[in-house]
């Protein structure tokens, strides 16, 4: 297994070929907020939130998406980064209907902990207020649009590890959202097992068992990371 | 768009501006506090009584010149050093106290998640339309669609406040120097808000304990 040695905050890490920047940042022992990146599914670097600063590169790099080479210096933490992070979190804020005191995954939600962790203690970009529906059609679960963030983890659990794939997304720009089956009620698709592993995953309070009402939401995205791990390494441990 | 510039502190500023004729501590004039409630549901406030025996520290330390819990006072009075204003800004009424609370305010503090976000008095908001704004249309929804034969929408000018056409957070109307989030803040939370304004300190809100909405 060859090895690439690069430099993450002044730190020298050396992870093995083939590692993305923010597994160099891990073991790195330092941390970068994340939201659409879940350890068990492939990165799609919709968030922003793990933008780095790499020395020598005009652009910012999605750290979850980008593979580690040789002799990188990259920065983690600079202001212009803490800044464009705390402006991604108010855009999300902004662009849906978060209202944290009746949502089930109060207290228990990636987004409200990534706005502590950025410092957001509001937003600086007006409310969009967007007009957007809850389906409730599965008999067990119900997605709440307005609650949706767009990182596509339902979409990517559902065919990378259940190989179901109901989810997509569909439209663009602020019409943007996700849809089951072909844009049909989630109940009517036949292709969903009712696994629950899209409820498990998502960030907030999107998507959820209907069972639960306000802060009742519990989620468990590692369950994506072990699923694989026991595929890929034969490792059955929690 | 930054609004994230630091206001002088209260308690300085006021120092600096006034001899300490005020009653108070050694040298310190005692901070005019003020509180506000404007669309929201007064959790806040009663958060706020939360604050149980540091209310009697907090009753020693600031004199407290217009609050709906704890001032009689009718009138947003001038130079006040500190105010906490809970809930978002739905009607004329609200739009107006806020102007004037700015103006005769030092340090102006959005206290709860509808003054920062309009939160639940802004989920109006969701129902309008091109041609009929949210106040529009809760109000035809509330007094006409769902009323018996004699439903007519409310209008008494100078008496029942006009719905904007929007739900606004107050630093959408005007400038804010400090978020207080929560819903409600915890009277935890709220204290340790406080207690560094009145020795002329600002606060440091961070972490979950201090930041976290809902």
């Amino acid at each position: 297994m060859s090895v690439i040695t690069l430099q993450v905050d002044g730190h020298d890490v050396a992870v093995p070929a083939g590692s993305t920047l923010l597994q160099a940042i891990q073991a790195a022992g330092l941390s970068v907020p994340t939201l659409c990146h879940l350890d068990g599914l492939d990165p799609v670097a919709a968030c922003r939130l793990c933008l780095v600063e790499v020395e020598g590169s005009q652009r910012l790099l999605p750290a979850c998406a980008s593979e580690a080479t040789e002799g990188q210096v990259i920065h983690t933490d600079t202001a212009q980064l803490q800044g464009y992070r705390r402006m991604a979190v108010e855009l999300f804020f902004a662009e849906g209907n978060h209202v944290c005191a009746f949502c089930v995954a109060n207290g228990d939600c990636e987004l409200q902990d990534v706005a502590v962790a950025v410092g957001m203690d509001h937003s600086r970009f007006p409310y969009q207020d967007p007009q957007r529906s809850v389906d409730a059609s599965h008999p067990r679960f119900s997605l709440d649009h307005n609650r949706c963030i767009l990182c596509t983890r339902c979409v990517r659990v559902c065919d990378q590890i259940e190989g179901a794939h109901v989810w997509d997304v569909a439209e663009r720009g602020s019409d943007c959202r996700i849809v089951a089956g072909l844009d049909q009620p989630w109940g009517e698709v036949d292709a969903c097992t009712s696994c629950g592993k899209c409820v498990d995953v998502c960030p907030t309070g999107a998507l959820f068992a209907k069972e639960n009402t306000t802060a009742e939401k519990h989620p468990h995205p590692e369950r994506a990371h072990q699923l694989r791990r026991a595929r890929e390494q034969q490792q059955w441990i929690r | 768009m930054d609004t994230m510039t630091q206001a002088p502190l209260p308690a300085q500023a006021h120092a600096q501006a006034q001899s300490s004729t005020l009653t108070g501590g050694p040298g310190r004039p005692r901070l005019r506090l003020a509180t506000v409630w404007l669309a929201g549901c007064s959790g806040c406030h009663m958060s706020f009584l939360d604050l149980d025996e540091f209310l009697f520290e907090l009753a020693d330390a600031v004199e407290i010149v217009y609050s709906p819990v704890a001032s009689d006072t009718k009138i947003y009075p001038e130079r006040v050093d500190v105010c906490l204003v809970e809930g978002a800004v739905a009607n004329v009424d609200n739009l107006e106290l806020a102007l004037s609370l700015r103006q005769r305010t030092a340090l102006v503090i959005s206290f709860g998640d509808c003054a920062i976000s309009a939160n639940v008095p802004g989920l109006r908001n969701l129902f309008s339309s091109p041609g009929r704004d949210s106040a529009r249309t809760v109000l035809e929804r509330g007094y006409l669609e769902l009323a018996d034969a004699t439903g007519q929408l409310p209008h008494a000018p100078g008496i029942v406040p006009e719905l904007l056409p929007r739900v606004l957070p107050l630093h959408e109307v005007i400038p804010v120097d400090l978020y207080l989030p929560g819903c409600p803040p915890s009277a935890e939370r709220i204290r340790a808000a406080i207690a560094p304004l009145l020795v002329g300190e600002r606060p440091r809100m961070e972490g979950p304990e201090m930041l976290r909405f809902g």
